[in-house]
């Protein structure tokens, strides 16, 4: 079984009375340690299938087996465990709290797994350094640049050393040196610590750092 | 994950310091009310059937006769009479800091002798021996037209020493009254009023009356308890075709007839502390459920992170019931020493003010059931909230 195995996956969302029909029996497989990037046009469906893979949304019909697990089968409470020990997720818009400094903000994750304080922060400051942030630890989100503040998301996506890294357009909203800086890092978990991405593009630029490009039209796989 | 709900309360001080003020301000509010309540209820109390009160049938606040003492004196089960009157001044350098100040004949202190203590005297000249029948402890006060007693809470805030001489100014009796402190009175029981001066009552005849005598109230002590409701009967009765009539009743009534000249008060006390606890209820939720929504979002990423929805809803709640205990401990303890310190006692006709630290507890409750009922809402929003729908609203 591959490491990621979707299989005739089916996604409506209701709205009101009507159905939209977005992902429709869709099948795919990722192996371990791939980067793969998803592309298509706006309202293909690209977001609505990586929820679902990283369990923050749940098919309609149709199986996900993420890392061995078959999640879709999966209560509210047991996805929320899942999610915390198995992936790492990268928004478009960063996502940090603005309340607390990088080193808090990329500890938060740690919190739902069992360790002390200095081991919380030792994990967390080595996440920064990975990123290229060690001399920011204190700052906060609003005293850091786009670039900067997507790196410290990518180091809370990875601090709890997650299976499966996922990304939503990590570079959309960032000028085209910072995104580079972006996909490098994400090139570098991928070689050389061997974390499997699955990350939406429109970019195709960004899309050739990846292995292996997939695109979705409609709700199904064009090629 | 307390450190998060700390510093979400940091990222609007100005919010939250409001809402914890108005919070304090219900609970301030609340315990001085309770307060109120309980030190009325408390002066009920006081009474004992062992006195009855005889006091002008129409009110209160028009005198009797002098004359009456004699008769009331020979009523069967009346072992003592004494006078108290009203006097109603104030200290002319200090008119708005009240303090009551009777006039009394000899009786009045040796019938309340269960229920004060004098602690503090000046002593005759050596050699000089008491009055028969005084207490030595009152020889001086006795026998000094222009002395005075007063009770030791009094003393106290006023820094008053025995020997000195303090000025009152009447209003009812006009003219500056100026009084000799030789005794100092301490309360056995704690419902007891430590903040009143004593003095003559033939003084306040001779300089404020012109001589003839006018009683506020006669104090009767009972020689059998049981008896009192006859004894009550019998002078009502004795007094029924005079002019005035009189009313008598347990100390216990007149004080409850005292504290309903305010009207209604404990009712509408208790009505207006239930619509404030209310009213700051709303505000409270209301303010949860603004700050909140801005931070949709952000809840949807800590589920993304792997928080369970019962997470973020504790989260939300304990933002709520730090901000609601938090300010209702402050209000609840500010009341009570706050009330406690001023010595506030409803003009001297109660003892002074208490709040009781069950009425301190029982705040501190109503803030975290507050806290509870405001973040709830909010709370149930935030765990219910589905983390797809509230990720696209931001993009
Ligand atoms: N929570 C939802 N409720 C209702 N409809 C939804 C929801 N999420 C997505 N959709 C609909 O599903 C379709 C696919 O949306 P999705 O966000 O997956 O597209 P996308 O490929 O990520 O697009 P984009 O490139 O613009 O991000 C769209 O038509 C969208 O309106
Ligand atoms: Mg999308």
């Amino acid at each position: 079984m591959a490491w990621i195995e979707v299989s005739d996956l089916r996604k409506v969302y209701q709205r009101d009375q009507q159905q939209i029909p977005v992902l429709d029996g869709l099948s795919l497989k990722i192996e371990e340690g791939e980067f793969v990037a998803l592309m298509g046009p706006s309202g293909s469906g690209k977001t609505t299938l990586l929820n679902l893979i990283g369990g923050i949304d749940s098919p309609t019909s149709g199986d996900i087996s993420v890392a061995g697990t078959n999640i879709a089968r999966l209560s509210g409470a047991e996805l929320a465990r899942w999610r915390s020990n198995t992936i790492g997720y990268i928004f478009q818009l960063y996502n940090l709290m603005p309340v607390l400094t990088a080193l808090q903000n990329v500890e938060l994750p740690l919190l739902l797994h069992k360790m002390n304080g200095a081991e919380r922060r030792k994990r967390a400051t080595f996440a920064l350094e990975l990123v290229g942030l060690g001399d920011r630890l204190g700052h906060y989100p609003r005293q850091l640049s786009g670039g900067q503040e997507q790196r410290v998301a990518i180091a809370r996506a990875l601090v709890s050393d997650p299976k499966v890294l996922l990304a939503d357009e990590p570079t959309g909203d960032l000028d085209r040196k910072s995104g580079e800086e972006v996909l490098q890092l994400l090139e570098r978990l991928n070689t050389e610590f061997k974390k499997t991405i699955v990350m939406v593009t429109h970019d195709p630029h960004a899309a050739e750092s990846a292995d292996r490009m997939v695109h979705l039209d409609k709700g199904v796989l064009s090629a | 994950m307390f450190h998060l709900v700390l510093v979400n309360l940091g990222r609007n001080p100005l919010r939250t310091l409001l809402t914890l003020a108005s919070v304090t301000l219900a609970l301030f509010l609340f315990c001085a009310l309770s307060g109120v309540l309980d030190t009325l209820q408390e002066s009920i109390k006081v009474g004992s059937e062992t006195r009855l009160v005889t006091r002008n049938k129409v009110s209160l606040i028009f005198p009797m006769p002098k004359s009456y003492m004699q008769r009331l004196q020979a009523v069967d089960g009346v072992k003592r009479v004494a006078i108290s009157n009203w006097f109603g001044g104030s200290d002319p350098a200090n008119p708005r800091d009240f303090f009551a100040q009777f006039a009394v004949d000899e009786n009045y202190i040796p019938i309340y002798s269960s229920d004060v203590d004098i602690v503090e005297w000046s002593q005759l000249p050596a050699g000089v021996p008491a009055p028969a029948g005084v207490d030595p402890k009152l020889a001086v006060f006795e026998t000094e037209q222009t002395a005075c007693v007063v009770g030791i809470k009094l003393m106290e805030k006023r820094g008053w020493k025995l020997g000195q001489q303090v000025t009152v100014r009447g209003t009812i009796y006009p003219g500056d009254w100026t009084f000799t402190i030789r005794g100092v009175y301490k309360a056995k029981k704690k419902s007891f009023d430590e903040s009143s001066l004593l003095f003559h009552f033939s003084y306040l005849e001779q300089k404020g009356m012109g001589g003839s005598g006018q009683v506020g109230i006669y104090v009767l002590q009972l020689a059998d308890p049981s008896r009192a409701s006859a004894v009550a009967s019998a002078i009502d009765g004795m007094f029924q075709t005079s002019a005035p009539s009189t009313r008598t009743e347990s100390e216990q009534a007149f004080q409850a007839g005292f504290v309903s000249m305010y009207g209604n008060l404990p009712f509408v006390l208790r009505l207006v502390g239930l619509a404030i606890v209310f009213s700051i209820l709303l505000i409270a939720a209301n303010t949860m459920m603004v700050s909140m929504r801005e931070r949709t979002s952000e809840f949807a990423v800590l589920k993304t992170l792997g928080f369970t929805d019962g997470a973020v809803f504790g989260m939300v709640v304990a933002e709520a019931a730090v901000i609601t205990v938090g300010g209702g401990t402050i209000g609840a303890l500010a009341a009570k020493f706050g009330i406690e310190k001023s010595g506030f006692n409803m003009l001297g006709f109660l003892p002074s003010m208490t709040v009781y630290w069950s009425t301190v507890f029982v705040g501190i409750g109503i803030a975290l059931v507050i806290g509870a009922v405001s973040g709830l809402i909010p709370a149930l929003q935030a765990s219910r909230l589905r983390i797809v729908d509230a990720l696209r609203r931001v993009e």
